[in-house]
């Protein structure tokens, strides 16, 4: 469960999020929609405690990311927007290295690892060097490394960036078998269509604000439109910077 | 402590994968150095031996004034060359290394037992002309001298008069302290090392990270970030020990097969002497891990860091530079100056001299307070938001 209220934060003269409030709940996708550049990367790297905000309020389960940073950070799991994998190193030390630095033991990575090796069908390059992967090959490592530690609450930004049909497929089941176990999952996307397929709750960002906040159908009504496309069109105003 | 200890154990695995890793830390210092100091000392024994052994041919203009002189010089095994057309041009060309001019006034002076002028023409700026012209000026001085004991003798007088003072060498060094180009080039190639050896870990384990974008992933884990930082710089600071270890290591089996002979010098470097030279330069491969990890945290790519590098392979330099240029007597306020303390404290070990303990103790504690505080900088240093997100 997230709580957002009221998050600010600018660099220099930049406001790069400018008064962003909304909720995710356990066992729900909640999707944060908006073209690049509307604040969706800062917001959640302000969740994952990387960056402190200027002022706002956040709490998942309770606790506050600029009090409790190591607390945080182990009940979550987080798909940044830099997926970077050491080259040197096989798909199966990279996971075991976030492992370890979680403080599992190394029987429990193991087992995990089998685990998310099956869910993930990574049977294939689990033990190769990442040097050379495909796009889709690397994203499911990352996510594998994000959810080595099993977290409570997982944070995707752009996970289908560079993906191709059938491993957006792939990700798309794995997100929603996270939502069956009763993780809540937010994810960030210019992707119009990836919100329509997945996502239970969406929130609009647009210029560091939240445009519309609701169900599909919610949206739906307060736009007045027919589809979900025209819907989101109206409610930033422009059709600048999104994807169909 | 596990987060270090978990962030050192994999950059030591992920580099030892690393063949450029390899080859910098662990192959370059230690084959290249102690090569190109073996190489050094072969070409300058051998040129040394070819100049001494030499004849020197010696053009000479106005041959004809001096009959007696020229006389002396072959028997000396000078080989006299007939007059040059311009002998200014000559040794400006190196053709030869000096010409020697009889004056016309030479005999009438001689004559009247003044001082014959004679001139030696050369450039004393080329290394390589030095060799010869102190030869021509030592004949020349000896025949003055035979001469000038002859023309005493004639009119009477003991030659010893006019030799008042009687000079002679009592050499007290000791083979081992004439290592003197030892003593100056090992402490110099260590300082070296110990920086190339930290330098490709600070920049791969640094803005390497951040150039592949694994910095954020690794930086949302649940780990302090001073302890992924020391951990990296622990790593790099390993690498840099086995970069100097291997290095005296090396210097270790090359040396025998040095020309020993020439110099006179007897550079066997035993167990004891090597493990007190690491002991002494153990506290620069720290220095040198946390001053680049340091520099590299701001660099944005390798290259960047790269850049910023060449310049810092510069101070490692700089004390053994000032050494060559003015040998200091050692003194203990000089052992709170890191790399400064390590050049004296080595030059002191090769020449077998005994050291004060408190000066060891000095040299290191200086320069482990030093490399200690930048470690600390660069621990906090990714505390700042802006430098984990300065990527492209």
């Amino acid at each position: 469960m997230i709580e957002v209220r009221n998050l600010y934060k600018s660099f220099g003269d930049v406001k790069a999020v400018n008064g962003v409030s909304f909720e995710a709940r356990d066992g729900e996708i909640t999707g944060l929609l908006g073209p690049n550049g509307a604040g969706k990367t800062t917001t959640l790297r302000m969740l994952y405690s990387l960056l402190p905000p200027d002022s706002g309020e956040i709490r998942i389960d309770g606790l506050d990311p600029t009090r409790d940073a190591m607390q945080i950070k182990r009940t979550l799991g987080v798909v940044p927007d830099s997926r970077g994998l050491y080259s040197r190193l096989t798909a199966r030390e990279n996971i075991r290295y976030f492992g370890e630095l979680h403080g599992m033991n190394s029987d429990s990575i193991g087992a995990r690892i089998e685990n998310l090796t099956r869910t993930l069908d990574m049977g294939d390059f689990i033990d190769r060097r990442t040097e050379g992967f495909s796009q889709g090959q690397r994203v499911k490592v990352a996510i594998a490394r994000a959810m080595v530690h099993e977290p409570q609450t997982v944070l995707m930004d752009e996970p289908s960036n560079g993906l191709d049909v059938m491993s957006t497929r792939a990700l798309r089941d794995y997100i929603r078998e996270l939502r069956q176990a009763g993780h809540s999952v937010v994810l960030s996307t210019h992707v119009m269509q990836e919100v329509a397929a997945l996502c239970d709750r969406i929130v609009i960002i647009a210029g560091g604000e939240v445009a519309a906040d609701g169900t599909a159908a919610d949206l739906l009504n307060r736009s007045g439109c027919d589809s979900l496309e025209d819907a989101f069109v109206k409610l930033i105003g422009s059709e600048e910077g999104l994807l169909a | 402590m596990s987060g270090l200890i978990t962030v050192f154990r994999k950059e030591v695995r992920e580099n030892i994968r690393d063949r450029r890793a390899l080859f910098n830390s662990l192959l370059l210092g230690p084959l290249l150095f102690p090569l190109l100091f073996v190489g050094m000392m072969w070409f300058l024994e051998s040129a040394e031996k070819e100049r001494a052994e030499k004849t020197l041919e010696l053009p000479v203009i106005g041959a004809q004034y001096a009959p007696s002189l020229i006389r002396f010089l072959e028997q000396q095994g000078t080989v006299i060359l007939p007059e040059p057309e311009n002998p200014e041009e000559l040794v400006l060309n190196q053709e030869v290394p000096a010409v020697l001019r009889i004056l016309p006034e030479y005999p009438e002076k001689w004559a009247e037992g003044l001082p014959a002028p004679v001139e030696i023409i050369s450039d004393p700026s080329r290394q390589e002309s030095n060799a010869p012209i102190r030869k021509i000026k030592l004949l020349l001085m000896g025949y003055g001298q035979q001469i000038g004991s002859l023309r005493l003798q004639l009119r009477g007088v003991s030659p010893q008069l006019a030799a008042p003072v009687m000079v002679k060498d009592v050499d007290l060094s000791t083979p081992k302290s004439r290592a003197i180009l030892a003593v100056i080039f090992l402490p110099y190639v260590l300082m070296i090392t110990a920086f190339t050896g930290a330098t490709h870990l600070a920049m791969d384990t640094t803005a390497g990270e951040k150039e592949r974008k694994s910095l954020e992933p690794l930086l949302i884990n649940p780990v302090p970030r001073w302890q992924i930082m020391s951990g990296k710089m622990v790593t790099t600071t390993v690498f840099a020990m086995a970069s100097l270890a291997l290095t005296l290591v090396s210097f270790r089996i090359i040396l025998p097969y040095m020309p020993v002979g020439a110099f006179g010098m007897d550079l066997t470097l035993g167990l004891e002497t090597l493990l007190k030279i690491l002991l002494v330069i153990s506290p620069v491969a720290i220095l040198a891990a946390a001053l680049l990890t340091l520099l590299a945290s701001f660099a944005k790519s390798y290259r960047e860091a790269q850049s910023y590098m060449g310049l810092v392979i510069l101070i490692p330099m700089i004390p053994s530079l000032i050494f060559m240029a003015n040998p200091i007597k050692a003194e203990s306020w000089m052992m709170n100056i890191p790399l400064f303390s390590q050049n004296i404290l080595i030059g002191e070990i090769i020449r077998d001299e005994s050291v004060a303990i408190n000066w060891y103790a000095m040299s290191i504690a200086s320069t482990l307070v030093i490399g200690l505080a930048l470690a600390i900088m660069a621990a906090t240093l990714y505390n700042r938001p802006r430098l984990i997100f300065s990527s492209s």
